[in-house]
């Protein structure tokens, strides 16, 4: 007969109290929102009786995430950027010129005179003046190559060197572009996420799409150019002489001299040479390293003029500091041991792992390693926005009431159980959407307005099914049984077949298509949950209170 | 006293007029790849690439003046339209600016946007541009394709689905309402040439969904009397399962209607084209589950034996049960 196990309905509440629970902070959102902003600066260290008021908005024992809102709105720019990775490709050919050369050199006696040649940009063409010595040619370039580590194979390197006529054809090899490619996406994203972080927008999103492409939404920004500005901006890098080190921030530095306070050592400046050595700009590449010892260190390569420019100094003052300045702060000041000839060298100091990870991150990231395309560029202005806000709650509100009193009208006390099932389900969904930090979008609240429409059709099966099963079964106890019984395998297939579509819309939508696919799903979801269970335990309940020798559904 | 859509008791014959009702639908869907074919669809930038700017002044739109100062500028095919919407006050006067993707450029430059804002503004300096976005044509060829591929995608993975759960006619008569449902919803975007953008495929996807939701009710009524009236004409225990699950029907749809139509009305131009598609798809959905899926079942015959009683075919949820 109808009998729900205890645990079991203690199950049902606990899911839908937790629910509703969850949802809760979306009714009060701005002050929820308020709360969080505070409690994040609070985090950061700052202090102000404003910002303990915004805190104590919201209980903090109670649950505070909310949902997202998405860029139609909020307001807000999205920009679809590709990484022209080919663009990488051609200058580290050009950085790879004086290396070639200097190992060609000493060789000339059996390899003859060498030229730089035209050629593909991904490409490094060099003709030898005897093409006899090519074999000689190929073997020393070839020495230069670096071990590669990839998941696929053991022994592949950098570059390949083959022989055309009486030209030398050095590229990249195939594992060497995709970890390139791959490298120089990760560098575009950490470098794009830095330089919106300290914009200081709120909610950034900055993600990777496909092999070579990156999403950028920034909530409340004004236009995509202005973000564009943001994210094409280079950061300064340069490696400056160091005049000397003090501890005091108002020293006067002289003339053709500048402070530049450190990085990360309080209280650390360093007096330095206005005129940069080499910039940012010729650096071409900056890897996490091992010294001589095994230590963490840097290795770094510049393009041919850095790398002259660089060779001529470091010769000329070996023992002196020279110091790597991004934006004005002083990421580290290493003495020169040595000549640096080649373009190529390291950074040794006192780095952990994890900092010359960084201090590579860093150098690499002084500029975008490959010029952005933009393909999609999308502005919505924050009054569009809540006007869409405005407009959808004013329609699921009116949706609601509708679709409240048709089943009302239609099912009697049978139909309110069903309303209250709709509450439950609606809050359900935004306890949902908050649990799992998704984003509500305008085709989503679409997505939720549908629901509503569609969450009660679980319930309309099962009580018609009751209905018919009242003309002939034995008692309304049977006739609730057999009809929860009977319409559950209808239920189950019609919202699977549902649920599928929504899964596709998900797996191949983007953007708001997404969002839309994300209520709809939730929505099928809590809707089979709150008809199966919820609906049934509270027909249940009422059912065991009052034990009626009839119902009329 | 309870509101009822339908009577308690029906015994109407859905399939007297079976050839009439499915020459009726073979002759839409004809009428509307007709449609497709010959005007085309009135695709967004989504999918064709270009620049759209929504622009909103206190001053009344006057869509002449507004393609002159577009003209000026040969941009190449420019589209205004102004948008109405109840919801707007009288000094919100909403226009839609569509330029077309320009030769050699990914999206469209700021230099561009930026002459079209001036002209715009030069003449109405009180208007404001809510919204503007721009699609590249390598992004719009993609998303074309993606959106073709997720909507066959779906018929493919609901014709597997229903084939497991049923048997080979009814995937077949499920199917056929779901193509039945998405032309014929292509064919009114093409007649009336409303914007046809991601979201509609959103909403084409969701159609699919509700359309199939429906059939599955009515099928797995078919099923369950199949089982139960095994002496019974086909056409009979159609019509039977059609009737018994009618209310249901019905109601179902007339709840998602009610919620579609408040949206519809109130919920804002962004999405009305959105939610218009999906009103078109529950009315279109509700008749194919009863006039196409359920004929063509009929057409092709079911296996009638359904000697073995399997009875876990139609309970294999069975375990739901609290």
């Amino acid at each position: 007969m109808l009998q729900i196990e205890g645990w079991k309905r203690l199950t049902i509440w606990f899911f839908v109290a937790v629910g509703l629970l969850l949802a809760l902070p979306n009714g009060f959102y701005t002050r929820v929102e308020q709360h969080n902003d505070a409690v994040a600066e609070m985090e950061l260290g700052f202090d102000s009786p404003e910002l303990q008021a915004q805190v104590a908005q919201w209980p903090t024992w109670m649950p505070s995430s909310l949902v997202n809102l998405g860029l139609d709105l909020r307001g807000g720019a999205h920009l679809l950027a590709e990484v022209e990775t080919d663009a990488v490709y051609a200058q580290r050919m050009e950085g790879l010129w004086p290396e070639v050369r200097d190992v060609l050199r000493p060789e000339r006696a059996t390899v003859g005179a060498i030229r730089l040649q035209d050629g593909a940009p991904d490409e490094l063409r060099v003709a030898i003046g005897d093409p006899s010595g090519m074999a000689r040619a190929i073997e020393v370039v070839r020495a230069i190559a670096r071990p590669i580590v990839t998941l696929t194979g053991v022994g592949a390197t950098d570059i390949e060197v083959r022989a055309e006529g009486n030209q030398l054809v050095i590229t990249l090899s195939e594992e060497e572009r995709i970890a390139t490619d791959e490298r120089t996406l990760q560098q575009s994203l950490e470098i794009i996420r830095r330089r919106v972080d300290e914009a200081g927008t709120r909610e950034p999103t900055i993600q990777r799409q496909g092999s070579d492409r990156i999403l950028i939404q920034v909530p409340g920004i004004g236009s995509a150019q202005e973000l564009k500005d943001i994210i094409g901006t280079t950061a300064q890098l340069s490696f400056q002489p160091v005049v000397r080190v003090t501890s005091d921030e108002n020293e006067a530095p002289g003339v053709g001299n500048e402070l530049s306070p450190s990085i990360d050592e309080d209280g650390i400046f360093y007096i330095l040479e206005r005129n940069a050595v080499v910039t940012g700009e010729e650096l071409v590449d900056a890897q996490p390293e091992f010294d001589q010892n095994g230590a963490p260190a840097v290795g770094f390569r510049f393009n041919p003029t850095g790398a002259r420019k660089f060779g001529q100094y470091t010769a000329e003052n070996v023992g002196a500091l020279f110091a790597i300045v991004l934006d004005d702060e002083v990421i580290s000041a290493p003495r020169i041991n040595e000549a640096i000839p080649g373009g190529s060298g390291i950074i040794t100091g006192n780095f952990s792992l994890e900092e010359s990870t960084s201090l590579a991150v860093l150098l690499r990231a002084g500029a975008l390693p490959a010029p952005l395309e933009f393909l999609e560029e999308r502005t919505i202005g924050p009054e569009l926005g809540q006007d869409s806000i405005d407009a959808g709650r004013i329609a699921c509100i009116v949706a609601f009431a509708a679709v409240l009193v048709f089943m009302g009208l239609s099912y009697g006390f049978f139909g309110l159980i069903a309303n209250i099932a709709l509450i439950v389900n609606v809050a359900l969904i935004f306890g949902l959407l908050s649990l799992i930090g998704a984003t509500l979008t305008l085709p989503g609240i679409a997505g939720i307005v549908l629901t509503i429409g569609m969450a009660v059709d679980a319930n309309v099966l099962v009580f018609e099914r009751i209905r018919e099963e009242l003309k002939t079964a034995k008692g309304p106890a049977r006739a609730i049984e057999l009809g929860y019984e009977k319409a559950l395998s209808a239920i189950i297939d019609a919202n699977i077949t549902t649920f599928i579509t929504a899964v596709i819309l998900f797996v191949m939508g983007s953007g708001p298509v997404r969002g839309f696919a994300i209520t709809l799903g939730l929505g099928i979801l809590t809707s089979v949950f709150t008809a199966i269970f919820v609906t049934r335990l509270i027909i249940v309940m009422w059912f065991e209170r009052r034990r009626p020798k009839q119902i009329e559904v | 006293m309870r509101l009822r859509l339908v009577p308690k008791q029906t015994s109407w014959d859905f399939f007297s007029k079976a050839k009439l009702t499915l020459g009726i639908s073979g002759f839409l869907m004809v009428l509307a790849l007709v449609s497709f074919v010959i005007q085309g669809l009135n695709y967004g930038i989504d999918f064709r690439g270009g620049t759209t700017i929504r622009t909103e002044s206190p001053q009344p739109v006057v869509v002449a003046d507004y393609r002159a100062a577009m003209e000026a500028l040969e941009l190449g095919d420019v589209s205004i339209t102004e948008v109405f919407d109840p919801s707007f006050g009288p000094d919100e006067n909403v226009a839609m600016v569509r330029i077309q993707a320009q030769d050699g450029e990914e999206a469209v430059t700021n230099e561009t946007i930026q002459r079209v804002e001036e002209a715009l503004l030069a003449l109405d300096p009180q208007m404001t541009f809510p919204s503007v976005e721009s699609v590249g044509p390598k992004v719009s060829g993609e998303l074309i394709q993606t959106a073709i591929i997720a909507v066959v995608l779906a018929i493919a993975a609901v014709l597997v689905y229903i084939w497991l759960r049923f048997e080979w006619q009814f995937a077949l008569g499920a199917v056929a309402a779901l193509v039945h449902d998405v032309v014929l919803t292509i064919g009114i975007f093409s007649e009336l040439q409303i914007r046809f953008d991601l979201a509609i495929i959103a909403a084409l996807l969701t159609i699919v969904g509700y359309s199939l939701n429906d059939t599955v009710v009515v099928f797995d009524r078919v099923r369950e009397n199949l089982r139960k009236y095994k002496k019974r004409d086909l056409k009979e225990v159609l019509n039977l399962s059609i009737n018994e699950t009618l209310s249901r029907t019905v109601m179902t749809s007339v709840t998602t209607l009610l919620a579609l139509i408040s949206l519809f009305v109130l919920g804002g131009d962004v999405i009305r084209g959105f939610v218009f598609a999906m009103i078109w798809g529950v009315i279109v959905g509700t008749y194919s589950s009863v006039f196409v899926a359920s004929a063509i079942l009929l057409v092709l015959g079911v296996k009638r034996d359904w000697s073995k009683p399997d009875n876990t075919a139609g309970n294999q949820f069975g375990a739901v049960d609290p």
